[in-house]
């Protein structure tokens, strides 16, 4: 076991790789050099003076800020002498079941490639440059012929691939009966109980105010939603991410929200990054990928479908062709368990010089990736604050959703934590369910995938993302999905089939996620 | 309902069109009880050409009795003229505006039907008072009443498109005048991105689902709607609780004036009671303009969110004209309805006709939660219990 110490400077060691040449390291630079010119800064006492210019000018703040989402996004570092790839998944057999999902998706895609013979990548005509360049805010007008292409993969394949990860080292030669698990997953993982979860979320315990509850008609403003207004903006003027964070678990309010989570996120939206922006959209601009047609009808088919969604439609456009193209997010996959795709030149295949990751941002969208950006749409109108906020929440949280890893926000914790609830305090539900064929996760899935995106309505998923931002983890989406089940069990008691199943959880758009929850960790006789 | 004949028969309510109402609300004997769904001469509100009459009267009214800033109020209807009628007046201010777009609206007509937008005054000449044409011409072919109107450049955008608001207003007597303010609308979207380069394309312009119908890339899965709560939460992200709430208390002003600037012309019948469906747009700067009032507002469903809004909307109106006499008129919310004039303004706080002590908070909810199911189910719970006691 690694001893505290060692750890603790191994995680500074590590933080201070990260931002040493990074432009807020040199921002840093700067203000310190021009408050030499200060009065207040003495050559006796040079360093002492500085540091406290930079906490009175708000500097020393954005640097905690910046560490604090160090912290948040990468994982503590295991034993000194473990190999990188322990950082991504420490299970072997995760890493390999990982690695067959990854080469089936890139076999799909390239026989899509090869059927359509259409290349991967190739660069547009000035001609359609030109074009594309007019119509960049009105992509969505566009009605390209995409009858020939299908998404690489749809939520209900991944579930496949899961049902059937097993671990080697683990014999279960036990018959299916209550002593041991009766759901799809069958891996060992260590998911939590309800009186974890409760210490876990205690913030969404019944003596404490909720946005979501305590701020509904019937109660005065004057309980709880007022001071949480104020609250949220001392927050915002003392701009301290880790008291953002603290101060989402009880939910954002509506005008307050796009500033906290961008402050979360630490997105500051600085010129470096807008030109960034600019770079990418000038590589959508110059060279046409063939995941832009998936991108192209996942759109078409999700969100511009969607009742609210379908306004943003340009706008998922313009975020998601930049995000294929944009190389930074490659660094998420030093902490996934998945590993970019890669692709070779024409003609040099295996040559190593010669390979690409493909797409550049190593991502392969699925069915209903869009609508991982269309709830943010809501809440983020310039594109380059939108894009970056969008692959913040990418790289910190998306990511888990559909790659094999036994992170406990993974996927496959998720639903191993979401059966684990559902059989332990709802049995009967279970049982049931499972004789008709209806296997509770087989509905909850999709769910979870999505977290929720175009599922709840717009204002409760908000408040769903609000808490996975409080608590830096999607735990609550397993949490959520099993209170959904318990709210609709006497219906769910009373059906015959998975058809009829589906139908009663069909229409989540009525759900008040926050009463759910509560009820489902606090008011339940566990 | 089948082939009912109201002239034929007996009837306690009526639910008719407009048509009918033309032709046999003057010969039709109303006993005391019995309720019709429109005024006599609703039109001064609903025909465009007769509302921007009643408004331009009632603003100078207004400046006369309480100066040029309350009358300032009144400036939620684009500058409009009555064509041919007012040709020459609005040729004056063509020409003081030059390079702005004009629509053109029939003021008869509904559903997006006969309107186009113009730059040029050759686009309106069949309009131009004493024309070239010959008497005989003109005795051949009327020409229909239309308005020219100043077309709002900046509409707010959201997505790139553009979008207009239709909310309810139920009115129970003109005098004294009694309206209420439904919680539920929506917003309807054009489902193209709004540039002012094709003043051609309809639909662009036009949100009226109507129109939007017939868009060759109208999807009738898709829908273009949003429920006003929806927008209201996403204008709130976007500009804050202060902004969106000076925003709809501007709206409950075109509400209320609107329905004062027509008081005094519409033939007061204590039978009569009217849902208007108005039809509001929001400029960038969050300003709202009033478009239109439909008298006879189109109850026809385009899905299933929209079918539940209607038939609570038309529950909650029967409830309000109160066929059973449970109400006891001292009411100020019934189900999605909250009463917003009662021969002034009412108040959030306190019961109906008591005096308010300290901030007044208008007793408007536009855009709110809405619900009715469970204030209907105390109210009457309320009622019966005053009823027995």
């Amino acid at each position: 076991m690694l001893d505290p110490d060692s750890g603790l400077s191994l995680t500074i060691a590590r933080i201070v790789r990260r931002l040493q040449g990074s432009s807020l390291h040199s921002q840093l630079e700067r203000q310190a050099r021009v408050s030499l010119h200060k009065p207040e800064i003495k050559l006796e006492s040079l360093k002492e003076d500085i540091k406290d210019f930079l906490k009175t000018s708000g500097w020393e703040k954005k640097l905690q800020n910046a560490v604090y989402s160090e912290l948040n996004v990468f994982p503590s570092p295991c034993h000194p002498a473990a190999p990188p790839e322990h950082m991504k998944e420490p299970l072997a057999y995760m890493r390999k079941a990982q690695g067959s999902w990854e080469k089936r998706i890139l076999k799909s895609l390239n026989s899509m490639c090869t059927e359509l013979s259409i290349p991967l990548a190739q660069k547009r005509p000035a001609s359609e440059q030109k074009e594309l360049l007019n119509k960049w805010n009105e992509m969505g007008t566009d009605e390209p012929d995409l009858s020939l292409f299908r998404p690489v993969y749809a939520p209900k394949d991944f579930l496949e691939v899961l049902m059937n990860l097993r671990n080697p080292n683990y014999e279960n030669g036990e018959q299916p009966s209550f002593r041991n698990h009766l759901g799809l997953i069958q891996v060992p993982l260590k998911v939590k109980d309800i009186p974890e979860l409760k210490e876990d979320f205690s913030e969404l315990g019944l003596n404490t105010g909720q946005l979501g509850i305590d701020d509904s008609a019937q109660v005065p403003p004057e309980f709880f939603e007022n001071e949480h207004v104020r609250v949220g903006q001392k927050v915002l003027a003392e701009q301290d991410s880790a008291a953002a964070q603290q101060y989402v678990r009880q939910g954002c309010p509506t005008a307050l929200r796009a500033d906290l989570w961008a402050l979360i996120l630490n997105i500051s939206n600085q010129p470096e990054d807008i030109l960034y922006y600019e770079q990418l959209k000038s590589n959508v601009i110059q060279y046409d990928l063939l995941v832009d047609s998936l991108i192209y009808k996942d759109v078409k088919l999700t969100a511009s479908n969607d009742d609210y969604y379908f306004v943003f439609e340009d706008y998922l456009y313009q975020v998601l062709l930049c995000f294929s193209r944009d190389t930074s997010v490659l660094e998420h996959f030093t902490y996934s368990s998945a590993t970019p795709p890669k692709s070779y030149i024409r003609g040099k295949l295996g040559i190593e010089e010669y390979a690409v990751f493909y797409p550049p941002n190593g991502v392969i969208p699925f069915h209903g990736f869009s609508m991982y950006v269309a709830p943010l749409c809501f809440l983020y109108h310039e594109p380059s604050k939108l894009y970056q906020i969008f692959r913040e929440m990418y790289v910190r949280f998306f990511f888990r959703l559909h790659s094999i890893s036994s992170h406990p926000s993974g996927i496959v914790s998720l639903c191993l934590l979401f059966e684990t609830l559902l059989q332990t305090h709802l049995p009967q539900l279970f049982y049931h369910l499972r004789e008709i064929g209806a296997q509770p996760l087989r509905i909850s899935f999709k769910w979870m995938v999505r977290a929720f995106s175009g599922y709840l309505a717009t204002d409760q998923l908000l408040l769903l993302w609000d808490r996975i931002l409080g608590y830096n983890s999607l735990e609550i989406l397993a949490v959520l999905a099993a209170a959904v089940f318990a709210f609709r069990a006497v219906n769910l008691m009373e059906v015959t089939s998975l058809a009829a199943a589906e139908a009663v959880l069909a229409d989540l758009s009525t759900l008040k996620v926050m009463p759910l929850l509560q009820i489902f960790l606090f008011a339940t006789v566990t | 309902m089948g082939a009912f004949l109201p002239s034929e028969e007996e009837w306690d309510f009526l639910w008719c069109d407009v048509s009918w109402l033309r032709e046999n609300f003057d010969h039709t004997y109303m006993e005391e009880h019995v309720r019709i769904c429109h005024f006599r001469n609703h039109y001064e509100l609903s025909r465009k050409n007769y509302l921007v009459k009643n408004l331009k009267r009632f603003r100078k009214q207004l400046e006369r009795e309480a100066g040029k800033l309350e009358a300032a109020k009144c400036d939620f209807f684009p500058k409009t003229f009555e064509m041919p009628s007012e040709y020459h007046l609005f040729v004056e201010e063509f020409r003081k505006k030059p390079g702005i777009t004009w629509i053109m609206k029939p003021v008869g007509r509904s559903q997006g039907k006969g309107i186009f937008l113009f730059r040029k005054l050759k686009d309106i000449i069949d309009w131009k008072k004493d024309g070239v044409r010959t008497d005989e011409q003109k005795d051949e072919t009327q020409i229909e009443t239309y308005v020219a109107q100043q077309y709002i450049e900046n509409p707010y955008l959201i997505g790139g498109r553009k979008f207009d608001l239709r909310v309810y207003v139920l009115v129970t007597s003109y005098i004294p005048l009694k309206a209420w303010l439904y919680r539920d609308g929506f917003a309807r979207f054009s489902n193209t991105r709004f540039t002012l380069n094709s003043i051609d394309d309809h639909y662009v312009h036009l949100t009226n689902v109507a129109v939007q119908k017939t868009a060759p890339d109208y999807d009738p899965e898709k829908g273009c709607k949003w429920m006003i709560q929806q927008l209201r939460q996403y204008l709130t992200a976007k500009h804050g609780a202060g902004s969106v709430e000076v925003l709809f208390a501007d709206m409950d002003n075109i509400f209320i004036k609107s329905l004062q600037s027509v008081q005094k012309v519409i033939i007061s019948d204590k039978h009569c009671f009217e849902l208007y469906g108005y039809d509001i747009l929001i400029d960038r700067d969050l300003k709202p303009w009033l478009l239109e009032v439909n008298a006879s507002p189109s109850l026809v469903a385009s899905s299933q969110e929209d079918y539940e809004l209607k038939c609570h909307l038309l529950k909650d109106t029967l409830h309000i004209v109160d066929m059973e006499g449970r109400l006891t008129g001292k009411e100020k919310r019934v189900g999605g309805f909250d009463l917003i004039w009662n021969d002034g303004p009412v108040s959030r706080e306190g019961n109906l006709g008591a005096p308010v002590n300290g901030n007044f908070m208008a007793n408007t909810h536009l855009g709110c939660y809405n619900d009715r199911k469970q204030q209907l189910k105390q109210l009457f719970r309320t009622l019966s219990a005053q009823q027995t006691a």
